[in-house]
Formats: structure tokens, sequence, C-alpha cells
């Protein structure tokens, strides 16, 4: 028996039960073929359809693919190298490897290869890359007679991305503003961020990035919580109870008017979800080209606006001991 | 198809491995209650955080051996009835002998005297170990007198660094860069798991950064924006210099046993007004471990045997580990230095 109102999926998409595997539509004349004969998996169909490929990869996308596994090697490789060529070790320190961008002294100059000329690069690639995959969503988008709100969205990110690799540290002048790529690296990255430049939490855009990046969680877990709750009504037909209105999509609308006052509507929480993952990295993105180039220290720039709270001191006021005769003579 | 069986039996993979997952992601914590004390203004986070079980064992490993009787102070000098006593010959015989009887026990107890005086010969310098003893004796007179910013009346012996050891537990070297290959790894001295940072990613080697050259530490703006001034500083409150800096506070943290608001308000850690008093106390005793290894220890180098100098062939140096040992207080704030006034005056030039 079929059932469509649990937690978890519990129907498996297959089209093999009655006919051949779906290929997809015919494609224009002059096109690239599709890669990749389907088949079919049974892990994959618990979250989604079992169906896996074919693929549409086409100039842009075998391009990106190409820049990205440049990007990919030259970091694999400098790290590799850096534990001497052994792989056991590599494996063993993979969370503590990067390659790291050029020291401080080389500003926006090229740098030696093995002082971070590899991390631009490689950074490099990557740009073209994200930028090809992005040109990709939006021609793919296109093709299928879609809208683009997906590559709009997927811009959003980019934006972050640029302004952490490019657009800041240009403005900085240093290539050695960029992140590192590696695991534990840039996250020593981003706490040095922000205790250089005075503490990223006093920083609105900051705020505003938290806001939406949380706000986006709450709001997925809304929506998908009650799309669940009325599927036994029909509620996973959404777009068709956007103009057609039913009980699942009544239902819906009347349980969130009574617990708070107020209720999205079938279309409107999908824009609801879209500009809120979008604002995350847009405000993020803005946030962090203002710091260092605009703002040097975010908490004394709240004390100076009063947002940041003043505390009283509990013990007598401490003096800077540089400042202080016995230590300025050390 | 899938059987009602193998669906079962997906699931039940699926728990242990959930189960596996959850036990292994929690292996490294330690297990609570823990105990936390306000230590500042409620609402700054100034809270210190201790495991109540991991405190008595620490507790215990630092009890401060029994002091030797005092001896009397009158009586014939110590340069009078010894020869070569090139420090605190001033002292009676008596005190002098029991500062050595003292000594041995705080830093050779197995070997004995015969650890610094070979062949029963109290006043030949012929081995490096009498050398290298002299001298940390009068760097220790220096500390207590010098750096009572740092140590106060506490104060040090050399049983706060040695613990019955002829080598203390913690010493530094400086460190090679792991050997890499070729001219594409370049690790820019971090990206290594080094238990001098705690582990992190972190630069590993901030002990040549701050304890012996003068890096400059000061990393964060002190004004709300940018001015044209500051393009010339910006190579040396990089963000890299930001990373050292952040290095040697994971070796402040792990040395003393605190987190960082033992000492910061994390609001502005750069700020001295938001800043508990202990800062202050840390901030003299970077300075004094600076002027202790170019003073003191590196300058020993020819003195010792190569066996007891680093893979990059220099001198143990010392840093906040060498006396704290995971205690805010050194042997949780007893002074041993009571008992030995003699080690409290400044050494007297020779």
């Amino acid at each position: 028996m079929i059932e469509y109102q649990n937690l978890f999926t519990r129907v498996q998409l297959r089209t093999d039960s009655h006919g051949p595997a779906h290929t997809g539509l015919p494609l224009p004349r002059g096109d690239f073929g599709r890669t990749g004969e389907p088949w079919y998996f049974y892990w994959a169909g618990k979250f989604g359809e079992a169906q896996i490929g074919p693929i549409y990869l086409g100039v842009l996308g075998s391009a990106s693919i190409v820049f990205g596994v440049l990007w990919f090697w030259i970091v694999g490789f400098s790290m590799l190298s850096s534990v001497n060529w052994n792989i056991i070790e590599m494996i063993r320190q993979l969370p503590w490897l990067a390659l790291e961008p050029p020291p401080p002294e080389y500003g926006l100059r090229m740098p030696p290869l093995h002082k971070g000329g590899w991390w631009v690069i490689a950074s490099f690639f990557l740009l073209l890359s994200v930028l090809l995959w992005w040109a990709r969503t939006y021609v793919r988008a296109r093709a299928l007679g879609m809208g683009t709100h997906v590559a709009w969205a997927f811009a959003s990110a980019i934006w972050l991305f640029l302004v952490l690799g490019l657009f800041r540290p240009v403005l900085m002048g240093s290539w050695s503003e960029g992140v590192p790529y590696g695991i534990f690296p840039h996250l020593d990255w981003t706490s040095a961020l922000s205790i250089r430049y005075g503490n990223l939490f006093y920083n609105p855009f900051h705020m505003l990035s938290i806001v939406f990046l949380y706000g986006s969680a709450l709001l997925f877990a809304m929506h998908g919580a009650t799309i669940l709750a009325v599927s036994r009504y029909g509620g996973e037909r959404e777009i068709e109870q956007i103009v057609d209105r039913g009980t699942a999509s009544e239902r819906a609308a009347l349980f969130w008017r009574w617990t708070m006052g107020f209720n999205a509507s079938m279309e409107s929480i999908h824009r609801w979800a879209w500009w809120f993952a979008v604002l995350c990295t847009l405000t993020g993105g803005i946030g962090i080209l203002l710091t260092g180039t605009v703002v040097d220290n975010w908490y004394l720039w709240a004390v100076k606006h009063h947002v940041a709270p003043a505390y009283p001191e509990i013990s007598p006021p401490i003096i800077d001991p540089a400042l202080t005769p016995q230590g300025a003579s050390k | 198809m899938k059987t009602p069986f193998m669906h079962r039996l997906g699931m039940h993979w699926a728990r242990l491995g959930l189960l596996g997952s959850l036990v292994v992601a929690l292996a490294g914590c330690e297990r609570p209650p823990m105990e936390s004390q306000q230590l500042g203004y409620r609402g700054t986070g100034t809270v210190e955080i201790n495991n109540p079980r991991l405190q008595q064992v620490i507790l215990a490993a630092n009890q401060v051996p029994e002091a030797l009787p005092p001896a009397p102070s009158d009586g014939p000098k110590a340069s009078a009835v010894y020869q070569n006593v090139q420090v605190l010959g001033d002292l009676s015989a008596a005190e002098f002998t029991r500062l050595m009887a003292a000594m041995t026990q705080w830093v050779s107890p197995e070997q004995g005297c015969s650890y610094c005086h070979a062949g029963g010969n109290f006043a030949a310098d012929d081995l490096y170990t009498k050398l290298v003893a002299r001298r940390m004796l009068q760097m220790t007179m220096h500390i207590n007198s010098t750096w009572k910013s740092h140590v106060a009346e506490t104060g040090v012996t050399c049983y706060t660094c040695h613990r019955g050891q002829p080598v203390p537990k913690y010493l530094w070297y400086e460190q090679p860069a792991p050997k890499q290959g070729g001219a594409m790894g370049w690790r820019n001295a971090q990206n290594t798991p080094a238990a001098a940072v705690g582990l992190t990613s972190l630069p590993y080697d901030p002990f040549k950064t701050y304890f012996l050259d003068k890096e400059p530490i000061r990393v964060q703006s002190v004004k709300a924006l940018p001015s044209g001034d500051d393009r010339a500083l910006r190579p040396v409150e990089s963000l890299q210099h930001t990373e050292s800096n952040y290095a040697l506070m994971m070796h402040f943290s792990g040395s003393l046993g605190v987190n960082c608001t033992y000492c910061h308000n994390s609001q502005n850690f750069s700020s001295w007004s938001g800043s508990r008093p202990q800062r202050v106390t840390a901030w003299h005793g970077i300075q004094m471990l600076r002027d202790l290894n170019l003073s003191y220890f590196d300058p020993l180098k020819p003195t010792y045997p190569a066996d007891d100098l680093g893979p990059l062939g220099d001198a143990p140096k010392a840093n906040c580990a060498t006396c704290h040992q995971g205690v805010y207080k050194p042997l949780a704030g007893a002074s041993m230095l009571k008992a030995h006034p003699e080690l409290a005056v400044a050494p007297v030039a020779k």
C-alpha cells in the first residue's frame, strides 16, 4: 500500500515498473547530448527520485567541472605536498591542512608559487568554475521554460564568495586577507577576522545575516512541517493550491492564523523562503565588504553609535600596563 | 522487491549507525556537571568553568614538598668555607648547605649532589649541569627581585619548574617546518596539529615570535574607522598576525587551565578597561619570559651538550607552562619562597 503522509519518504519514485526510465524532453538541435544511462538506486529513492541520470553537461557544465577540478587538484596536491607526499599523513592531518593565501608583504602582487602563488591561481580557477556553473543554472532554467529564481539565489551566495575572495582583498590591497582553502584553517580565519576587526557580532550586517540564516532554517521547518501535516488532504500539491485553494490550504492557513495571528499563503511562503535565503548571503557579503575597508573595529563602531552596551567595572579600573612607567621601561 | 524484513534490517543498521556516531562524537567530552564561577559583571560571560573531578587531580599534582628546617645565619660565610662560590657567598655556610640540600631535593633527588658536583670536588666547574644550575639560581633571584609584577610576593624557586626532575617537564625549542615535498606545499608555519597551540591549525610556534623575538602583539585597531595611517600598519596588523596572537593565547589558556574570559571581556578582547586585573599580570609575564629567554636561557646554548639542544640547535627555553603546568597560580599559589628568603634578593653582579 502506498502512503505519503509520514515523516519519512515511503514512496519509491520509479518509472521502470511501467516502461523505460525517463530520459527527459528531446533536446533542441545543436545541443550537446545528455550523459549517462539512467539507473535506479534504492537509497536515493528514500530521499528523492530513485532514478539517477542522465545529466546534461553542455559547454558551460563541462568547462565549469574542468576548472573546478583544476582548483580541487591544486588544493589537494598542495596539501599532499605539505605532508611530503605521504597519503597516510594527508588523511590523518586533512582537517589541519590548507592551501594558504600569500603573506601580507606581497600585497596584491603575484607572490612566488610556493608562498601563496598557487592560492591565487587556484582562486582564479574556482572563480571561473563557479561563474560558469551559475551561467549553467541560468541557461538550463531558460531551456526548461522556468524562471531564473535558482540562478539569482545562487548569485547571492556567489556575491558573498566574491566579497571574501576577491572584492575585499582588492579593496584592502592584499591577497593575504583572503580565505585559506582548508577545513580548520578557514575556521581559524573566521575567528581571526572577527578578532582583528573588533568583534564581528557588532557588525549590523552580520546581525542581519544571522537573522536570515536562522530565519531560513525556521521558515523551512515551519513550511515543511505544515505541508507534511496537511498532505493527507492533498497539501503537497502546493502549486495547484495557490490558485485552487482546497481544504489542505484552508487548514494550514487556519492553523497559523490561530497560533500566531498571521498566515502566509501557499504562494507567499515560497517568496518568504527565497528572500530569507537570498538575504542571508546578500547582507553577509555587505557586512564582510565593510570590514576593514570602512570600519576597522566593529565594537568601537557600535560604542560610537550607541549599539554596544557599556558594563560597569567591578574591579579597580585596569590600565594598559604598557602605558604605566613600570611597563614602559620594558 | 524489498521485503518488510529487509526494511526492518535497514532501520536496525540505521539506528546502530546513529548510536555509534553519537558515541564517537561525544568521546572527547568530559562528563557533567561542571562548576562555573562568575568572575565579572553579569552578562559579560566572564565566567570560569572547571571540572571539579579534574581540579582534584590537578591540585593533588601541585602539592609543595615540606621545607627543610631553617639554618642559623651566624657562623662563617659560605664564601669563606667553600671555594668558587659565585652566588650567595654572603650566606652562612649552614644556610648555603641548606639551600644546596633543598636544590637537590627539588631538582635531582635521585641523582643527588653528584648530578652537579663530580668526584666530591664541590669547587670544580667540570660538569655543565653545575654551570646551568648557577645561572638558574641567578635567574630565580632575578625573577623574585625584578619581576614582582608577575610573581608578586609568592615568588618562584627551582621547584616551581623542576618538580623533582633534572629537566623541567615543559620547555620549548624552536620548531623546524614539517618536511614537505617540492615547491607546492606551504604551511605558512601553521596547519599542523601542534600540542603547543591546543591542536588547532594556528601557527605552531608562537614562542619564538613573542617570547624571543619582539613581534608586535596588538593587532586590533583602537579606532572605530580606518584612516590613511593604518595602511602602513596593515602588514603588522594582518589576519595572519592575528592568528599568531591567537596561537599564543591558546598556549596561555592551556598552560594556565583557564578560558579566554579569565582575563578578557570577549566583547572587546583588546580593551583594557573591561579586562580583569589578571590580564595585567599576564602582560608582565610575556615581558618577563622575553627577558628570561634572552638573558638567561638562550645564552646558555654553548654550555649544553648537543643532546640537550633542540632540533634547530637552540637552548631549551621557558614559556607559561614551564612554571604554571596547567594551573593559573603555579603550585596552586603556595609560596615556597617564604622558607628561602635568600632567593628573593637580586643577584649580585659578578
